[in-house]
């Protein structure tokens, strides 16, 4: 798709088709939400750890410099790590630097990286908060800078720097601005008892970030049946009296909360692969990240705490909680009772989309929005799997409307090519054609291991075409080092043939005046 | 009858010079099969294959000289690939050019270096950067691990290291190989 040709977003009407539900997404699957057990208790911010444990690798983009050393005293809020162009990290509590070192992450891979060890002093000591005063007034360049200091990134779960996201926005002329509630995976509920129980914060967040958009309007969207959310968020923009801002409900179709699904089921628009949403004027943030929004701008608090969902059947007293930054997984399951008897597998994220996690040791990250405790009757025995019967169950439900078994086969036997032809990137890993396979081919993993097999080779041809230059470099300046040399030669022969013959003329020249000096002689000695 | 002959001839005669003209003015000069038999070689410049870099043994495939199974660097994907664009089939790595090795890079020792640049002047990538009589490093980003700095070193203090994926580097495995499933306890 060529980028140029979508720069003006067309202006989309939007006020009749919102939540009208004529419109709807390609594929997707019913599920069982089980989201209940986890939203029977308000959300608490659980006791102080002992150690809080903060990664350096929390966005989307490279790993933060820390500006902290060990020893040193931070405050709460007081910011530790910084990488240009990805978003802030901030200390989550007032205490004392223990270490910098390689520790457990939430990684899918299960490698430990780079974080920043602080234990808490019990103080609470903020760091001098700066926010943004009269924000109804403020220039958007303001809110954006703001968002970006304070280490905002999306909380759905892709964790991308958030003013990068509005600086784009800015730059494209965005008119609606979708607020995404519609937390689609089972079990997950922590955006739904963040709309129920922080409303007005979201809306204010709405409001922000409405102002640095330069917005027309803004949609919530959230599920079909979270009834507590929309009478609390309703009430919240009433509240407001915001009249550009609404409330829309969308169809519980797994996965609609995915940002291309849901901008689909908001206004029939699909936004064009390898595109951005902007490209159609449209920006989508979530909930929570509106939340925070709210409290960058309006009271100056850094990103340091999130909500999140802990739940399954291997939790005893599954909740929801807010958490700092930092905290170990461990020691939020304490908090809510422990884990039960028959508890075999911890994913991070839901059951979809999420990854397992070998220890409980690593700590809540920006990112993080669910600890899924699974026991042994939870998870399906692994089925043998068996070769594809091309039933095309797959290409049915995926919502990226792509082909899983030709991208299988294709993978499977190495024709990048066609990957790359037949859309691999466009696949958003939600596991639907996993989910309906007969044949139980991992077939999310096959496309996992696709996408960085693509990427390595990209980074491939990259060295092979810089090594290609500077080989011909190279070769080009030692050829034109030895046409120097041999030039240089042929100089000095030619200045040692000229001296030679030079020589020899005056050599002539002595011998015959020595010649004639003899018969001089010879002649005055005859006399 | 004489005027269909005129015109066929008259249109040869046209068509001819076109083609005459074209085929001088909008000559080749390079040959374009040498150019894409060296986009398919990994770049590595290790001379394993037998000819000195990558583009001379394009330039050798293409006139005969040599067979596609010489080039370790590029593996059982790369001889496929050369299989493909010639229409040839493909063949197992020639043992004599070498086995294929996970991708390396070597590294200065900076104790150990004497800074006699013999390793700089090896270097068919230009990667080594370091004058004489002082420390020598290399550009790990542009190393190719050709290892042709190696023999040249008078001390020894070049050592070769696996390049480690990092958290940002990591990549999915292959389905099938690790069990990507933690067990707990």
């Amino acid at each position: 798709m060529n980028r140029a040709t979508l720069k003006k977003p067309q202006p989309v009407e939007l006020a009749h088709e919102a939540g009208s539900r004529s419109h709807h997404f390609h594929g997707g699957l019913r599920l069982r939400h089980n989201k209940t057990i986890s939203c029977l208790d308000p959300v608490v911010r659980p006791p102080l750890p002992e150690l809080l444990v903060v990664p350096l690798l929390q966005h989307a983009g490279d790993v933060a410099e820390p500006f902290v050393r060990v020893g040193e005293r931070v405050l709460k809020g007081q910011q530790i790590g910084q990488c240009q162009p990805c978003a802030a990290i901030h200390s989550p509590v007032s205490g004392r630097v223990e270490a910098l070192e390689n520790r457990p992450m939430s990684h899918p891979s299960g490698q430990p990286g780079p974080c920043v060890v602080i234990r808490p002093d019990g103080l609470e000591r903020w760091v001098e908060l700066k926010p943004v005063r009269l924000w109804e007034n403020a220039s958007p360049e303001t809110l954006i800078a703001k968002i970006r200091d304070c280490g905002l990134a999306g909380l759905g779960g892709a964790v991308f720097p958030t003013h990068a996201k509005m600086r784009d926005g800015r730059n494209r002329k965005i008119h609606t601005l979708i607020l995404n509630g519609s937390e689609c995976e089972p079990y997950i509920s922590c955006d739904e008892m963040l709309m129920r129980e922080q409303a007005d914060k979201i809306i204010l967040g709405a409001r922000v970030l409405r102002r640095a958009l330069g917005a027309e309007r803004v949609l919530i969207a959230i599920g079909d049946p979270m009834e507590a959310v929309q009478k609390a968020l309703t009430r919240s923009v009433k509240l407001a009296e915001c009249k550009s801002i609404s409330v829309v409900k969308v169809t519980p179709i797994y996965p609609e909360g995915g940002e291309r699904q849901l901008i689909q089921a908001l206004t029939g628009l699909e936004v064009p692969a390898g595109g951005r949403p902007s490209d159609l004027g449209l920006i989508c943030q979530n909930v929570a990240t509106a939340a925070a929004v709210a409290d960058a701008v309006v009271e100056g608090r850094p990103l340091i705490e999130r909500y999140i969902t802990l739940t399954g059947n291997g939790i005893s007293h599954p909740r929801n909680f807010q958490a700092l930054l930092g905290t170990p997984y461990s020691h939020l399951v304490a908090a809510c009772g422990g884990y039960t008897n028959g508890v075999a597998r911890l994913v991070i994220g839901g059951p979809m989309m999420g990854y397992s996690i070998a220890s409980d040791e690593a700590p809540v990250v920006k990112a993080s929005n669910c600890l899924l405790a699974l026991t042994r009757s939870d998870i399906a025995d692994p089925q043998p799997e068996m070769p594809c019967i091309r039933c095309g169950e797959c290409a049915r439900v995926c919502p990226a409307m792509l082909l899983p078994q030709q991208l299988h086969l294709q993978i499977r036997t190495g024709l990048w090519d066609q990957v790359q032809e037949y859309g691999l990137s466009a696949c958003i890993e939600c596991g639907c054609c996993d989910y309906v396979c007969p044949s139980h081919i991992p077939l999310v993993e096959w496309f996992r291991y696709g996408k960085g097999e693509q990427r390595k080779r990209a980074l491939e041809i990259e060295a092979s075409e810089l090594a290609r230059r500077r080989f011909e470099g190279r070769e080009t300046r030692l050829l034109r080092l030895q046409q120097e040399q041999l030039e240089k030669m042929t100089r000095k022969k030619h200045a040692l043939k000229d001296k030679a013959q030079r020589d020899s003329r005056i050599r002539d020249s002595i011998a015959r005046a020595e010649s004639r000096h003899g018969e001089t002689g010879g002649s005055a000695d005859d006399t | 009858m004489l005027i269909s002959v005129l015109a066929l001839t008259a249109l040869g005669s046209v068509f001819g010079l076109g083609l005459g003209w074209a085929a001088i003015r909008l000559r080749v000069q390079a040959d374009p099969l040498i150019e894409h038999i060296d986009a398919l070689l990994p770049q590595t410049q290790c001379g394993q294959c037998g000819y000195p870099g990558c583009r001379p043994y394009a330039e050798a495939i293409s006139n005969g000289e040599a067979d596609i199974n010489q080039c370790p660097p590029g593996g059982e994907a790369g001889i496929r690939a050369l299989a493909d664009l010639l229409g040839r089939e493909p063949l197992p790595l020639n043992p004599e050019n070498g086995e294929v090795t996970p991708k390396t890079v070597v590294v200065v020792d900076e104790q150990r270096c004497i800074g006699c640049t013999l390793c700089i002047q090896a270097c068919p990538v230009d990667a080594i950067v370091g004058a004489a009589k002082l420390m020598h490093t290399v550009i790990e980003a542009e190393c190719t691990g050709c290892n042709l700095c190696l023999p040249p070193c008078p001390v020894d203090c070049i050592d070769i290291v696996e390049l480690e994926t990092d958290i940002l580097h990591w990549r999915s495995p292959r389905p099938g190989e690790t069990q990507n499933v933690a067990v707990l306890r």
